[in-house]
This record gives C-alpha cells, sequence and structure tokens, in this order.
C-alpha cells in the first residue's frame, strides 16, 4: 500500500492503496465517485472514461500510481448543475436509455470537442467508437455530439 | 387541450440525472461500512469439488469469511424455495448448496473482505480441487436426442390443423429450410450487483439490479426464511438488462447470506467474464417444410424447434408460435423441443422466442417468394392472416398493411430490381431485403398510488423498473395527463417494495399494465377532485356531470364553456388540508379474452457486401411500426432504434460460441464476444403507423421494447441474400460464411 495524492475535479484527495489498483476503483469504492462506471474492465467499452490532463482515458486499466500529479476530472466534475454544452445537449437530444454508458460517452466527446470544436461527422464517428452502448442510443450520440459543438463557447 | 401529455414527444424526467454521474445503479450504494464479496467461479463443467481449501485467503488481513458448500448455514433447500417469478420448470440452482458442479463458472466460494481489491485476491487463493465428469455442452451431437417437456415455460405448441403433411405433399411449391441461431448474452452495460445492507435490527435493504424488486423480495424471504416486511429491496435505476433481470441472479443470494453470517453490509458485484455464468438465449435449430401454390399462396407450414436448455430446468420460449399469427394458412403443425445440455438455464433475453423464431420463419419465407417469383411484399400481402389461428381469435386491431406501405415507401422499395446480385456499386453488392414481424401485447396485473396534496403535487408509484425503456417518463405522462397537471408538478416512483405491487419489468407490458394501473388511480382522484370542485364556495361546476368536465392546465373546467371552471388547488382546499390518496390494482378487461392483442412492424434493409472481403454494412435500415397509440414518441423511437441495433447484432455479431473441449462460452468477455458498436450503425429510421385499438388496454397503447427487434436480423439476412445471391442459414452472418 502507498499514499497518492489525486487531484479530482479540482479537488485534493489522498488515498492509501495498491500502486497497481486501477483508478476505476479508487474512485468507485474508495473516494465515492461512482460515475465512471465499470463495463468491462479491459479497455473494451469506454464506461469508465476519465479525462486525465484534458486526455479521454480508460481509468479501469490506469494504475492509480500513474495518476498522482495528474489532472483528472470525472463526470461528476464536468459541471456543477449539469449545464455543460454536452451534458445539455445529451439531456435535448434525450441521448440515455438505461444511461450506464452515458458517462463515458459524454467524457469522450467532450475530449473530443476540447481538441476539436467543430468536428466532422466522421471525425465524431471516429472518436465515438470505442464507447459501447448496449443499449444502442449511437444514433443520438452522433445528434447530440453535431449540437454540442454548436453549444460550445 | 393545450395540457396534453399523452402523446407528447417529452424528453426523459429522468435525462439529467442520467448525464451528471447522479442516477445511481446497484453496485454505487456505498453503505458505511461496507464489505466486498468477490466470487470464486468452477473451472470445470461438470463434476464435484474434491476439496476446496480456503486456508489462504482467510490468512490474508482484510479478508474476513470465505463462504463454500462446506460452511454455509443450512437453510431449507427445497426447489420450491428457490423458484422466482420466471422461473422455468425444474430443479432451480441453489448456490453452495452442494459439492456438485452442474455447469462451468458456476459460482462456488464466496470471498468477502474489506475493501474490493483484498476480496478479489483472496478469490486467487482458494484452491480447489475437482473430481471431474463427463459433460455434454455440444449442441449439434444432441439435437437428435430433444424432448418434449412435461410443462412448458412458454406458450404449448397448439394442436394440428388442418392436414399438413398431406398438404406438403401436394404443393406445387415445396421448401424446406434448416435455421440455426447462436447462443447469445444480454451482456447490459452494467453489471449484476447488489448490497446487502445489514440494519441494526436484522432487517435488510438490498439494492439489487433486477427488473422487479418483488421478484427479489420474495426470492430472499423464501431461501432465507424471512418475512417480507424484513427484506425491502431498492433498484431505482438499471443498466441496461433485457430480460437478464428477470430472475435474481446468484450475486444476490451470496450477498444477502454474507450479510446475515457476517451481520455487515456486503456488495457483491460479478465480473464480465462472470456474466456469461448464467442465463443465454438459447442456441435453436428450425428446420421448416413450407408449401404453398404456384402463386404463393400458402398450403402448409410445419415449423420445430429444438432448442438448448439446461440439464435442471427446462427452458422454452415461444419460438415457433409466429407461422400462426403471422401468416394465414389452414394446415399447420408446429413443435418444440429441448436439448439438455451441461450449461446453465437459458433465460428471455429481449424478445425471447420472436427473435429467434421470426428470424427463421422470415428467411424461409423470403426463400419461397423467390422460388414463386413473386415480390415479397406482395408475398406476405397474399397470405396476411385476420387472426390469430393458434388460439383463433381475430387481432385487437392490426394495421400491418399500413407498415408495408408507409415502410416500403420511405424505403423506395419499388424501385427494387429482384435478381440477386443485380445492384452493384464499386466492390460493393447492394442488396435490399424486408421482413416483417410481431410481438405479443399483454396487459397484467399492476397495482399503483396516487397521492395528491394540498399544493398540487401529485406522486405516483408502484414498484415497477427503468431499465432504460423510459418508464418513469412514460407514468409521469399518463398520470399528468389524467390529471390535466403539469409535468414538473408529478413524481412517478418505482423500484421499491414498499410501492404497490407490479409485474416483472419484461414481455413489453409496462406500459399497458402498469400505464392503466396508474391510470386508474388518478381517474379515482379525479373522481374525488370534481366533488370536491363542485363543494367550492359558488361553484361553477355545481350542477354539472362528471362525464361534462375535462382536466387541463390544473383546473377542472366545463368541456362546453372553459370559462367555467375550479382550479385544482381550490379544489384541494375543501379536503380539509389533507392528502387525496388512491390506490388501485388493475387487471385485464374481460372483454380482451375474445382478442388476439400484438403489435406488428415492417422492416426494410439496405446491405452493401464487399464482394472481395464478404464485410457487411447495413447502411439503411427503414422500421414501420404498428404499435397502438404511442405514449411518448420521442422515448418510443429511442426503444424502436434500440431494437434495431440489436437486430444488427443479431444478424451480423452476437455469437457465445461454446469450447465444448471445456464446457465453457469461450469469448466471454466484450473484446471478443461482438455487439453492436458506433461504427455498425448507420441510416435507421422509425414510423408509427396510426392504431386504434379499444380493446388492448384502457390506455390503447402497445409495447414498444421488443417489436423493434424481431424483423430486423431476417431482413438484413434477406437483404445478404439479395446483395449476393448466398443464403446463409446460421448466423451471425460473419464473413466467412459469405466468401
Ligand atoms: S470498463 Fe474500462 S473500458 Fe470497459
Ligand atoms: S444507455 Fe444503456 S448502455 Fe448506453
Amino acid at each position: 500500500m502507498a499514499i497518492y495524492k489525486l487531484q479530482i475535479n479540482g479537488r485534493s484527495y489522498e488515498v492509501d492503496v495498491e500502486p497497481d489498483t486501477p483508478l476505476l476503483w479508487v474512485l468507485r469504492d474508495n473516494l465515492g465517485l461512482v460515475g465512471a462506471k465499470y463495463g468491462c474492465g479491459i479497455a473494451q467499452c469506454g464506461a469508465c472514461t476519465v479525462h486525465v490532463n484534458g486526455n479521454a482515458m480508460r481509468s479501469c486499466v490506469y494504475p492509480v500510481s500513474a495518476a498522482s500529479n495528474a489532472k483528472i476530472t470525472t463526470i461528476e466534475g464536468l459541471s456543477e448543475d449539469g449545464s455543460h454544452p454536452v451534458q445539455l445537449a445529451w439531456d435535448e437530444v434525450d441521448v440515455a436509455q438505461c444511461g450506464y454508458c452515458q458517462a463515458g460517452q459524454i467524457m469522450t466527446a467532450t475530449a473530443l470537442l476540447n481538441k476539436n470544436p467543430k468536428p466532422s461527422a466522421e471525425e465524431i464517428d471516429n472518436a465515438m467508437n470505442g464507447n459501447i452502448c448496449r443499449c444502442g442510443t449511437y444514433h443520438r450520440i452522433r445528434e447530440a455530439v453535431a449540437l454540442a459543438a454548436t453549444k460550445q463557447k | 387541450m393545450k395540457n396534453e401529455q399523452i402523446g407528447k414527444a417529452t424528453s426523459r424526467v429522468d435525462g439529467r440525472a442520467k448525464v451528471t454521474g447522479e442516477a445511481k445503479y446497484a453496485a454505487e450504494f456505498n453503505v458505511p461500512d461496507l464489505t466486498y464479496g468477490f466470487v470464486v467461479s468452477s473451472a470445470i463443467a461438470r463434476g464435484k469439488i474434491k476439496s476446496i481449501d480456503t486456508s489462504k485467503a482467510l490468512a490474508v488481513n482484510g479478508v474476513l469469511q470465505v463462504f463454500t458448500h462446506e460452511n454455509r448455514p443450512g437453510y431449507v433447500w427445497g426447489d420450491e424455495k428457490y423458484q422466482d417469478k420466471d422461473s422455468p420448470p425444474g430443479s432451480p440452482f441453489r448456490p453452495l448448496y452442494q459439492s456438485e458442479i452442474q455447469f462451468s463458472m458456476q459460482p462456488i466460494a464466496l470471498v468477502v473482505a474489506e475493501t474490493f481489491e483484498l476480496a478479489r485476491y483472496g478469490a486467487s487463493l482458494v484452491e480447489v480441487a475437482y473430481k471431474q465428469d463427463a459433460f455434454d455442452t455440444n449442441f449439434e451431437a444432441n439435437i437428435e436426442k430433444a424432448y418434449v417437456p412435461e410443462k412448458y415455460k412458454s406458450t404449448p405448441p397448439p394442436d394440428p390443423r388442418g392436414k399438413p403433411e398431406k398438404a406438403f405433399a401436394d404443393a406445387a411449391l415445396q421448401i424446406e429450410t434448416e435455421y440455426t441461431h447462436p447462443s447469445e448474452h444480454h451482456n447490459p452495460m452494467e453489471m449484476h450487483a447488489s448490497v446487502a445492507v445489514w440494519e441494526k435490527d436484522g432487517k435488510l435493504t438490498v439494492y439489487d439490479k433486477i427488473q422487479g424488486v418483488d421478484n427479489s423480495q420474495q426470492y430472499i424471504a423464501n431461501a432465507f426464511g424471512m418475512d417480507k416486511e424484513e427484506v425491502r429491496v431498492i433498484s431505482p435505476f438499471v443498466g441496461g438488462a433485457f430480460g437478464s433481470g428477470l430472475r435474481p441472479q446468484y450475486q444476490l443470494f451470496l450477498a444477502v447470506l454474507a450479510a446475515r453470517e457476517l451481520k455487515r453490509s456486503v456488495k457483491v458485484m460479478l465480473t464480465r467474464q462472470q456474466m456469461f455464468s448464467f442465463g443465454h438465449r438459447p442456441k435453436t435449430t428450425q428446420r421448416l417444410a413450407v408449401g404453398a401454390a404456384e402463386d404463393g399462396k400458402l398450403e402448409a407450414i410445419q415449423h420445430d424447434a429444438f432448442a438448448e436448455t439446461s440439464k435442471f430446468e427446462d427452458y422454452s420460449e415461444n419460438v415457433i408460435t409466429w407461422p400462426g399469427v403471422l401468416y394465414k394458412c389452414d394446415n399447420m403443425k408446429l413443435s418444440h423441443k429441448l436439448v439438455g445440455l451441461d450449461v446453465y438455464t437459458p433465460l428471455d433475453m429481449r424478445a425471447p422466442g420472436g427473435t429467434t423464431g421470426i428470424f427463421a420463419l422470415e428467411c424461409t419465407m423470403d426463400e419461397l417468394a423467390y422460388k414463386a417469383g413473386v415480390d415479397p411484399v406482395e408475398f406476405r400481402l397474399k397470405n396476411y392472416s385476420e387472426k390469430d389461428q393458434n388460439q383463433d381469435k381475430p387481432f385487437s386491431s392490426k394495421e400491418l398493411k399500413e407498415c408495408y406501405r408507409q415502410g416500403a415507401e420511405k424505403f423506395g422499395w419499388s424501385k427494387r430490381n429482384p435478381e440477386p446480385r443485380s445492384m452493384k456499386e464499386g466492390h460493393n453488392l447492394i442488396g435490399w431485403g424486408m421482413a416483417h414481424g410481431a410481438w405479443e401485447a399483454t396487459q397484467k396485473e399492476a397495482s399503483a398510488k396516487a397521492v395528491l396534496s394540498p399544493d398540487g403535487k401529485l406522486t405516483v408509484s408502484s414498484a415497477t423498473a427503468d431499465i432504460g425503456t423510459g418508464t418513469y417518463t412514460v407514468m409521469t405522462q399518463i398520470a399528468a395527463d389524467t390529471l390535466g397537471l403539469p409535468l414538473q408538478d408529478v413524481t412517478f416512483l418505482l423500484g421499491d417494495t414498499s410501492l404497490p405491487k407490479s409485474p416483472l419489468e419484461g414481455g413489453s407490458w409496462t406500459v399497458s399494465s402498469v400505464g392503466s394501473a396508474v391510470k386508474a388511480a388518478c381517474d379515482k382522484v379525479r373522481e374525488k377532485l370534481f366533488k370536491l370542485a363542485q363543494q367550492v364556495e359558488n361553484s361553477p361546476l355545481k350542477d354539472a356531470k362528471f362525464e361534462e368536465v375535462r382536466f387541463t392546465d390544473g383546473k377542472i373546467s366545463l368541456q362546453q364553456d372553459a370559462s367555467k371552471a375550479v382550479t385544482i388547488t381550490a379544489a384541494l382546499k375543501q379536503n380539509g388540508g389533507e392528502s387525496i390518496e388512491e390506490q388501485v390494482d388493475s387487471k385485464p378487461a374481460d372483454k380482451q379474452d375474445n382478442y388476439a392483442p400484438y403489435t406488428h412492424a415492417a422492416t426494410f434493409v439496405e446491405v452493401k457486401v464487399d464482394e472481395d472481403l464478404g464485410t457487411v454494412k447495413v447502411t439503411r435500415i427503414v422500421s414501420a411500426i404498428a404499435g397502438g397509440r404511442v405514449i411518448n414518441p420521442k422515448t418510443a423511437r429511442s426503444q424502436i432504434l434500440g431494437g434495431m441495433v440489436w437486430g444488427i447484432g443479431v444478424a451480423l455479431e452476437e455469437e457465445a460460441v461454446m469450447d465444448n473441449n471445456l464446457g465453457r462460452f469461450m469469448n466471454h468477455d466484450l473484446d471478443k464476444y461482438h455487439v453492436p458498436v458506433n461504427a455498425d450503425v448507420h441510416d435507421m429510421e422509425v414510423i408509427f403507423v396510426e392504431e386504434k385499438d379499444d380493446i388492448v388496454n384502457p390506455l390503447g397503447a402497445k409495447g414498444l421494447g421488443e417489436i423493434g427487434i424481431v424483423s430486423v436480423a431476417p431482413a438484413i439476412v434477406n437483404a445478404i441474400f439479395h446483395a449476393t445471391g448466398k443464403r446463409v442459414r446460421e448466423l451471425p452472418v460473419t464473413l466467412d460464411k459469405l466468401l
């Protein structure tokens, strides 16, 4: 076990865990930040996506030891009140069905738009391709990313 | 009416909770002092545990206990104690009951520790010695040993009608086919998980992933000999289930067992791999023999299904009932036999039986239409059935012809050249195919409660579930519509055993069953409100009759003269500061007995098949749905789109592959079990045709959770034939089958 200092959603946390503990479990079990989900544990579904220094990362395979000193953002830190343009677009298009994959979808979409505020349809598809949604909300995910692009300041 | 909520495209009332991470799923109730259980899964498919050594695990600091068949407490182990509301006939699996192994990855131990990581580590230290026995997991090798179950879980095959054998022998056109559908796993994105919270008084609060909290409550009460009052089950959000949550799964039993023994709160969440260790859509082979006249008019249908089940329960689903629903034919013989294997019992998976049966039926009919030289739509019109011949009952409504018409028009079907391989674009062969489908529109008994508080806010509740279907939203709309309230004044509660009873959330019956109960409860509140409104001083409604008023915009007014109105809050003042509270139990009306209620769909598909690589891209799907009155076009469309995406998975991707050397599904993760991803999904359009139905239930609405999937896979397979001239009869259609 070792102590790690983490910067998450603008707050500092300290956890005492094994160095190879995936960041996902630290978030969910140690810190109670359950917005990021476990869907596969092998970087295949995107449900656990968070931002590490602004990049979309699969927290299920990201060891906590690599995360100290990094700036981590989870769905809980995207906005105070659900007012991030991507969240607004998601709500407006009514993307979610069961909702379980959507934190990961939104974090992937946000990372894309931060880097590329006006993505083409193809760029959207490429960026969103690794996030599985078993409810099959793909159609609306595309619509919502495009809509969010128009809302970005 | 300005305030009408039914029929309005409304965004999910729980949409915000789902985009902020606020919505909490079963495993996310991190109560204080929580412990974590990790399941040890059997490495063999059949045999016995010779010994199980837990000492190394127990030596780890922080591991609290390892539960196995050797140290589990002695409970009552009768079959009936483990049967739940969705159990097939047979002897249900009982976790940690005995040393016998009945299927691969059977849970054989639960390691409980202070942290998840410790529990997982502890599980890796449990040493098991097995005595391995011979096992049967090979479906093909056992198909000729298929048997007729003593009792069907599904509708038993109807008696034969007419003279099917003779009619087939005499028919001008004959076709015999064999179609196979693989085993598939639900794989909701959320794992099955339960948090059993140990309360001070020895009672339990359980957060469970389930499609009906009543089922989990009853299961726990039975299995552990507890009173129902001692167990409260809560499930506010379910991260998809598609049938996997119809039965309480073993993590629930294990979490409760550990909580009771340790007198601590315990969370047990399965891994993705373990999601392949319980129910799945059964592998099914179907043989069809269909005879028709020269012009394609059907003379005889024989449809025989052979479907996988476990050795301990007889699971069956409605695979072979569809010819009797979808095609007019006087000579029919239908059978369904089971192939018992050493696997876990199969389990209803989105449109159970329909997905499988309609696929084989619709592909066979496409083959026959080609043989007859008749356009597939015309073929279906020619053989259109006005009644459900299995039960000899007319449909409560059936606008399927309108589905053909509108779907074909939108798709541009009339421009189709029927010749296979006749359409090409670069390397791509283009194919257009179609199929139709149906699904039951059942209403079940359900209860609901409506409470209208003095400030005019309405809370309605029923112990149903929202598995992403839109239950929260649709029920809120129905309640708001009935009482003429704005949506924001209405709250719907679900997923809690303290609420009025509800059927399992499945079978596309939630809107019709729970929705009818919600409407009935609100109707009663309406009557009370009207009486109160008449008591208001100088009430303009004093002499009005109940039938003459309407409820809109928070007011009760005369239909003929909207200026004669009393506000709901004014009426409520007459109630002495009390809330109005009504609870009702609703059940299907007797008149329904004389009809067969079904939803219908027609689907048109375009595929592009790379001639050199054999890759298939579904470039366009149009589905036209006849589903009665649509309560919420937005969530309804989402349901159908989701079904269409599933259809793509069924046709092209999904297959749980059994390794018969190990007796285990070998592709048990999301890397190798393929589900549709963003790149698989292109143009999709949903049309809801108008369909009026006064019989199906008081709302006139039919469920839409399953109709979206059933006709999609066959339409894709038929389109692939049109593109390539190759008829693939075994799903999924992977590229190796096309080269
Ligand atoms: S849980 Fe991390 S990618 Fe699936
Ligand atoms: S919304 Fe259910 S998995 Fe994506």
